[in-house]
């Protein structure tokens, strides 16, 4: 892609393979694996024994109630918990089949690789602008001209640009909620990572801005690999190739998403995805 | 009408009253201080009170003025880059640890340490390993003082800062410093100059400090940091009390009072403007 990959301390691509025991039964390559993975906050394990692969250029749904573990999973695939002391994660999660907690990765071209949008929009406290060349000076120099076709690229490409286009000089924090999360996926695209990451993407907007956003990650998946944690299941169903049902920091079961929500084949996942628990 | 609700609107209105004329008693002293400054002040000011050099009769505060601005701008600078990168680490990478709490601990009673002691201690160290009064001195002195003010706005105003957002920089591949740099200085800066502006305005009034290490002198100073420094402060005390006698030059010292107050309104109206600026 870019000399971030170069840099990036990991063996050329393996030829994706299907690891036993997981049910998603696509054969598309898997961008990431999770093999046995364990977290751990102090005492508390989060996450138990969670084994499942990411296909790529798909989108893959974690549903559950509260507390079950999904955005803490999320939040493993780019180390995010590195940034606190106390948390632990025991297990593997392999990129293009490479373990990304070996000794030898840089975490910040890990991130670089692997973007992220949270639940609460985050927009930095300047210009709208700046806000998406935040990401792109970390890693590329690029000409004015340069940066101002990939921040419209950008902007475009989050369907964004409409709105904000001659506004790119005012402050990212006072735009609307929705152009807010919009935004941050901009800033988040700019960056051109493999993996999105969305936290509850769309837990604090109204459902036109919802409906913005769900177009686009059906726009993005051509391009991306997208993981997304909702507790909205028709949002679920109406979004993901893929869905995982965790409960108490395990997997409970994982397939294709018609599949799952039709026939599942665990008793605890037909329960809450008819309404019966939580 | 209901007794309870009449109750209750004589309590409000009682209650209303007596912080109507608390604030008004405060307010007025202020309002005859500033009224003082003007009706003893304007009449002494003229174009020579700033040309000319203090002299013991007659003469301006030419010289004690351009020494207050050296050693306020030379402690100010000091102390908002000491003042800065402390207090970024007490918010940023200090955290709860036990070191962080001592200085949080140290910086608290530095606060609140009177400013006589501050201008012993400098006096103690500074003054009295060198043999004589120095500009750099009353500069050591007045650093003491800011300091302190800057580390506790720019804590305060770096935790302000939620952490989302430190997430949301990291996750874009960040580097720690860098985010502290350009994320969260850019969420704060506007309250961090504003404690540096009301720092700024403390110290440009001290006069306790100053009598231990820079002292004063009638002669014009232009950057000779090694000698004696006139200040505006300490011409004030020797004009209005060793020199009460004169005169003219009590009026000298009103007019550098309403000099000094205007200096310090003006840097708080500064403050004031930045600090709205983050509002919006």
């Amino acid at each position: 892609m870019n000399m971030r990959s170069e840099n990036f301390t990991m063996a050329p691509r393996q030829t994706p393979k299907n690891a036993s025991g997981i049910t998603n039964a696509a054969a598309v390559p898997a961008k990431l694996s999770v093999n046995d993975l364990n977290f751990y906050y102090g005492d508390f394990q989060a996450i138990k024994n969670v084994s499942m692969e990411i296909p790529s250029n798909q989108v893959t749904a974690y549903i559950g109630p509260s507390g079950c573990g999904k955005s803490t999973l999320l939040r493993c695939f780019n180390r995010m918990h590195d940034l606190y002391p106390g948390l632990k994660t025991k297990g593997g999660i392999l990129l293009d089949g490479q373990d990304i907690n070996a000794s030898g990765v840089d975490i910040n071209l890990l991130r670089a690789r692997i973007g992220m949008v949270f639940q609460k929009p985050t927009p930095f406290p300047m210009s709208v602008y700046d806000n998406i060349a935040f990401g792109v000076k970390l890693y590329e120099r690029l000409s004015r001209r340069d940066m101002d076709e990939r921040v419209e690229w950008a902007l475009k490409k989050a369907a964004l640009w409409n709105e904000v286009k001659d506004k790119l000089k005012t402050n990212g924090q006072a735009l609307s909620g929705g152009q807010q999360q919009r935004l941050c996926i901009a800033r988040t695209i700019a960056v051109k990572p493999e993996v999105i990451l969305l936290d509850e993407p769309t837990s604090a907007l109204d459902p036109i801005s919802t409906g913005y956003i769900e177009d686009l990650i059906h726009e993005l998946k051509t391009d991306y690999t997208i993981v997304i944690v909702t507790h909205n299941m028709q949002q679920a169903a109406r979004v993901s190739d893929v869905t995982a049902f965790m409960y108490l920091g395990e997997l409970i079961e994982c397939g294709q998403t018609d599949q799952i929500f039709t026939h599942p084949e665990k008793k605890q996942t037909e329960d809450y995805i008819t309404g019966r628990y939580g | 009408m209901n007794p309870v609700y009449r109750r209750r609107k004589m309590v409000n209105r009682t209650i209303m009253a007596a912080s109507l004329l608390a604030s008004a008693f405060g307010v007025i002293w202020l309002f005859l201080i500033l009224l003082t400054l003007v009706t003893k002040g304007v009449p002494a000011l003229s174009l020579d009170v700033f040309t000319e050099r203090t002299r013991m009769s007659g003469g301006g505060l030419g010289n004690a003025i351009l020494g207050s601005l050296i050693m306020t701008a030379l402690a100010t600078l000091g102390g908002t880059i000491i003042g800065i990168a402390a207090g970024t680490w007490l918010a940023e990478y200090g955290g709860r640890s036990r070191l962080a709490n001592l200085i949080r601990f140290i910086n608290d009673v530095l606060l609140s340490a009177p400013s006589i002691i501050i201008g012993l201690y400098i006096y103690a160290v500074v003054v009295l390993p060198m043999g004589h009064f120095s500009g750099w001195a009353g500069v050591a002195a007045l650093m003491v003082i800011i300091i302190p003010v800057v580390i506790r706005s720019t804590e305060d105003m770096l935790l302000l800062v939620p952490n989302s957002l430190r997430e949301a920089a990291a996750a874009l591949g960040a580097h720690r410093w860098l985010i502290v740099l350009k994320v969260c200085y850019s969420g704060a800066k506007a309250g961090i100059t504003t404690g540096v502006l009301l720092g700024c305005a403390r110290i440009s009034g001290e006069t306790a400090p100053l009598l231990f290490t820079a002292l004063n002198t009638n002669q014009w100073n232009f950057f000779n940091m090694g000698s004696e420094m006139p200040n505006l402060p300490m011409v004030l005390y020797q004009n209005m009390t060793i020199n009460s006698f004169i005169p003219s030059q009590v009026a000298l010292a009103w007019a550098g009072a309403l000099i000094l107050t205007a200096a310090v309104l003006i840097l708080n109206i500064l403050a004031r403007v930045s600090a709205a600026r983050t509002q919006k």
